[in-house]
């Protein structure tokens, strides 16, 4: 029926279920989870007399009222009913890593956990020769001449390139005409984005059936209006675009910056560089290429480097060596910050502890086995009723990730891919990423195997994909009605957006469905 | 190579040669290599990657880390008055035992059942963060508080449709920085501009005369914080918000979340958006890069609209259980690309986790005691340091957990009082003197500093002062 023929045993997977109540409704009225010291004779006051007239809170916040016990039980509770990567995911475009316990150990240490970016230099000197070592790790895999670890996460990075460009412009005197960026549908939305919250005009090309948009669209987008070409490559359908070195050539003929979004960085890394290929900068993701968690979304590191031309541009400080001795700098025309501070400091870390970790041979098979392993696993994916690979007119090997569809599935089954993606939680594999908007294959499914997992968790994700895809054509409504064996049933999104029932916060929740109790004491 | 490099690497399953090659038969290909042909071969980098030698053993990395660290000083074993953007708080254990859970720290971003877990402990931040500031609509948080305001000032600009905000009372320059690029330069189209109206500073506080001469009806935003960056609490916020409502412009408030079981909360005084730091609750300062930011409102459809954030909301099952879903996802740049709501994406998420953790150890009589004892230790200590011969305090009440120190009458810089109190093991305040302040230091006292440190401190300033 599937087509292939499962390589493992499926597991008898079921999530915990431990109904844990939102925390708002736990506790007792006079419980306590944590005490203060009491002020010493000498420093003790009346609190009240120390709060000028009028600015003390009247009524206390709402609370729940807990013992230590209760609150690490209950967030040991909702801890294991979270799947992340205890099971298999494959979540492409994020590139799942091994995140290393003794990076972890070593950042919680009090010498980079208990440290003031404020403290003199002279006494951060080890942190500053990391984030300076890790510095010249990235020059070496980009070829740019300088990079800055200021912003908290990718779409950061981005913004922070548009803030770098409008920066160079500004200098020039241009910016006031070159005010538009050309980019490419299969971009990540956060580069429109921050492109338009620079204050860019957005000009973005659609991708023709090889998967790329044509010479001839980029042309005739390109003008002295253009203040830079911004592109990731390969995109999220692990296509490579063949004509990117032309591509740079033509941006730079109209006079415009090259960016490089290098968020797809783990199929090619050692293969090759965002300088050589003529970019002026680019950015890496910490969280995803680089090995430190991803938390559910950060503390993220978007580092973003360039070249020597651009480097004054950046948001400071950036970490300079002087002699052997470490230093903070501002460029010369520094365009301001991106976010307070250097950016986070741990896991900047962590991430030179991976780089050091591979090694260069490291780093160059880490992009082998990714390449390789996706190709495994596509071959096997091929074999699936109901599955449509993208751009199937592109015949070659993907990179690190291939775009999927279950265009067919759901036209012969009802199902469609947040169905299956729910089903297939119910064998320990984590939700799958689908596509960003706009979705340009149907019903998208983008899995990316990456290096850590090995070739037998690579065949359990296929293998229960296979099953999920036999069960739509068997029983489609056990693939609907999914999950079955998760912490919670299928949620019931409709009112996600209906500002009569959507809450954030417990207050609100209770203001408008008032069944709810205040508190489950009360 | 290395023995131990020819092996398979500890982090990569699929570094056995017969895995390799089983997987290139399987997908028909002669080598690894032939896999790349895409890439075009004038495109390729066929040099020798110059890094540094590689450290896959365990205990060789982690000697080498722990050593280079080791050159740091620390503010656990060096006494330390820094604040200004990021604090030292006591960061309780159970917030590290439950931030290292790796089931959460390694998640992604999963399903509403997958990851539910993971998605209640985050509603559950905007849950009780909403107590705190006295508000009903909370969006997960942003990369930092100055990030935060940038976002708050978007939303109001949008909102009324003018690009003019007013920045009320002292302002840190490092949020500023932050704040000026999130309101675009001069040449662009969307250029927001930015009115600073700075403190008086005989008061400390908001000059409310300049304030009024300056917000106009073409004003989106006032913008001021209480405690502000010289610490002082501002007695007339609902003044403030008032001034600005009659101008049909919105109050934004900046407050930490850390003052709010002793002092206003935001949602009392008027303030229609409330922005604000979340590493007080229960994050370490990670030199800097502890820092995030809120962002809460009222719930209000104009208001909630016009959030950058994901927003994660209460939802109920097919049987009727509690689930959490993100709420307006579509108007963020996932759903809509440049026509979004400015930009989202990772941010500091898990961190929003210990400070939910936090937030619910504390409870309400926890946040009483924090901010009580915060403010008797605060004001301890502006009282022993204005006592320090040729030390002046210029506000020795009327603030929280930081005030400014003037050390013009020493008769020396800061940068040299500083460089006494190292020698003392102490890491003075920070240095305010190239900020318009005068020869002055901005100290921070917190819940971490006893009577003996504090009298540690007037002690060695008095024989530096000698």
């Amino acid at each position: 029926m599937t087509g292939t023929r499962p390589n493992t045993t499926l597991p008898a997977y079921h999530a915990a279920v431990w109904d844990e109540p939102v925390v708002m409704e736990m506790g007792h009225p006079g419980r306590r989870g944590l005490v203060f010291p009491q002020a010493e004779p000498g420093v003790a006051a009346d609190v009240r007399a120390l709060i000028p007239a009028g600015a003390a809170r009247a009524e206390a916040p709402a609370l729940p009222e807990m013992s230590e016990p209760e609150v690490l039980r209950h967030y040991l509770h909702l801890s294991q009913m979270t799947l992340g990567m205890m099971g298999v995911s494959l979540f492409g475009t994020c590139t799942m890593k091994y995140n290393a316990p003794v990076s972890e150990q070593v950042a919680m240490r009090p010498q980079v956990a208990e440290t003031h970016p404020y403290q003199p230099e002279e006494t951060l000197q080890g942190t500053l020769e990391l984030v300076h070592g890790f510095d010249t790790i990235l020059r070496e895999l980009s070829g740019m001449d300088q990079f800055v670890f200021q912003a908290g996460g990718g779409a950061d990075a981005a913004f922070t390139n548009m803030c770098v460009m409008r920066g160079y412009w500004a200098a020039k005197g241009e910016l006031g005409r070159r005010n538009e960026i050309v980019t490419t549908i299969q971009s990540h939305p956060c580069n429109p984005a921050t492109a338009a919250a620079a204050g860019f005009k957005v000009v973005t090309l659609m991708v023709e059936e090889n998967g790329y948009p044509s010479i001839e669209a980029l042309k005739a987008a390109l003008s002295d209006r253009t203040a830079a070409l911004v592109l990731n490559n390969p995109d999220d359908m692990g296509i490579y675009n063949p004509e990117i070195k032309e591509w740079v050539r033509l941006a730079k003929a109209a006079g415009a910056l090259c960016f490089y979004d290098h968020a797809n960085f783990n199929g090619v890394m050692g293969k090759i560089r965002a300088r050589d290929l003529g970019f002026d900068a680019c950015m890496f993701m910490l969280h995803k290429t680089f090995g430190a968690p991803k938390g559910g979304g950060g503390p993220a590191v978007g580092a973003y480097g360039c070249t020597a031309e651009l480097a004054p541009f950046m948001p400071g400080p950036i970490v300079a060596k002087e002699g052997d001795r470490y230093t903070l700098k501002d460029g010369a025309q520094t365009v301001g910050k991106v976010r307070e501070f250097w950016g986070n400091v741990p896991q900047v870390l962590k991430a030179y502890a991976w780089a050091r970790a591979m090694g260069a041979d490291g780093i160059r098979e880490a992009s082998d086995i990714s390449v390789l392993a996706n190709n495994y696993m596509d071959k096997r994916l091929s074999e699936i009723r109901g599955l449509a690979k993208s751009n199937p007119a592109n015949a070659m090997w993907r990179m690190e990730m291939t775009r999927w569809g279950l265009g067919p599935l759901k036209e012969e089954t009802g199902v469609g891919t947040l169905h299956v993606q729910n089903r297939m939680t119910d064998f320990g594999i984590d939700a799958y990423w689908l596509s960003h908007e706009p979705w340009v294959v149907p019903e998208p499914f983008t899995p990316e195997a990456g290096e850590m997992y090995g070739k037998e968790d690579i065949d359990l994700w296929v293998d229960v994909l296979a099953h999920v895809c036999a069960e739509a054509y068997s029983d489609p409504e056990i693939v609907k009605t999914a999950p079955h064996n998760q912490a919670i049933r299928q949620l019931d999104g409709s009112g996600l957006d209906d500002p009569a029932r959507w809450a954030t916060t417990w207050r609100a929740y209770r203001r408008k469905h008032a069944k709810a109790p205040a508190k489950a004491a009360e | 190579m290395r023995e131990n490099e020819a092996s398979a690497h500890p982090w990569m399953a699929n570094s056995v040669a017969d895995l390799k090659r089983r997987m290139l038969e399987a997908v028909g290909a002669s080598s690894i290599e032939e896999l790349f042909h895409q890439i075009p071969e004038d495109h390729r980098f066929r040099g020798e990657l110059r890094l540094p030698p590689s450290l896959r053993s365990e205990p060789e990395l982690k000697r080498h880390l722990v050593r280079t660290l080791s050159k740091n000083a620390t503010c656990e074993e060096t006494l330390s008055f820094l604040g200004a953007g990021v604090w030292q708080h006591h960061v309780p254990a159970i917030c590290d035992t439950v931030y290292g859970r790796t089931e959460w720290l390694t998640s992604v971003f999963g399903g509403p059942s997958s990851d539910h877990g993971r998605n209640q402990a985050w509603f559950e931040f905007g849950a009780q963060l909403g107590e705190l500031v006295d508000m009903e609509f909370v969006g997960l948080p942003v990369y930092s508080w100055g990030c935060a305001i940038g976002h708050a000032i978007r939303m109001a600009a949008r909102m009324t449709g003018r690009r003019k905000v007013v920045l009320a009372g002292a302002m840190d320059p490092e949020r500023l920085s932050v704040v000026r690029t999130y309101c675009e330069p001069r040449e662009t189209a969307t250029h927001i501009a930015i009115v600073h109206v700075p403190h008086d500073p005989r008061t400390g506080l908001v000059d409310m005369a300049a304030l009024k001469a300056a917000v106009g009806t073409d004003v989106a935003a006032v913008y001021f914080e209480t405690p502000g960056y010289n610490g002082m609490i501002e007695p007339r916020a609902a003044e403030i918000a008032a001034l600005a409502r009659a101008a049909g412009a919105e109050t934004i408030a900046g407050c930490d979340p850390i003052a709010l079981g002793v002092l206003a909360p935001p949602g009392s005084f008027g303030a229609d958006i409330a922005v604000g730091p979340t590493q007080p609750l229960g994050v370490h300062m990670n030199c800097g890069g502890g820092v995030g930011g809120y962002i809460a409102s009222r719930d209000e459809e104009r208001y909630a609209r016009e959030y950058p954030t994901l927003n994660v909301s209460i939802a109920p099952t097919a049987d009727g259980k509690h689930g959490f879903g993100l709420s307006l996802f579509h108007q963020s740049s996932y759903g809509m690309r440049e026509e979004g709501k400015d930009w989202t994406g990772n941010s500091v998420y898990m961190w929003a986790v210990a400070n939910a953790v936090y937030m619910s150890l504390l409870g309400p009589q926890g946040f009483r005691e924090v901010g009580g004892l915060i403010l008797q230790r605060a004001h301890y200590a502006a009282g022993r340091l204005a006592a320090v011969r040729c030390v002046r305090v210029p506000h020795t009440t009327g603030f929280f957990k930081e005030f400014l120190v003037d050390f013009a009458g020493t008769g020396r810089t800061v940068a040299e009082i500083n460089r006494a109190l190292r020698d003392h093991g102490i890491f003075g305040g920070k240095d305010v003197s190239a900020e318009g302040f005068g020869p002055m230091a901005l100290y921070c006292v917190t819940e971490i500093h006893t009577k003996d440190d504090i009298d540690r401190l007037a002690a060695a300033l008095e024989e530096i002062c000698r």
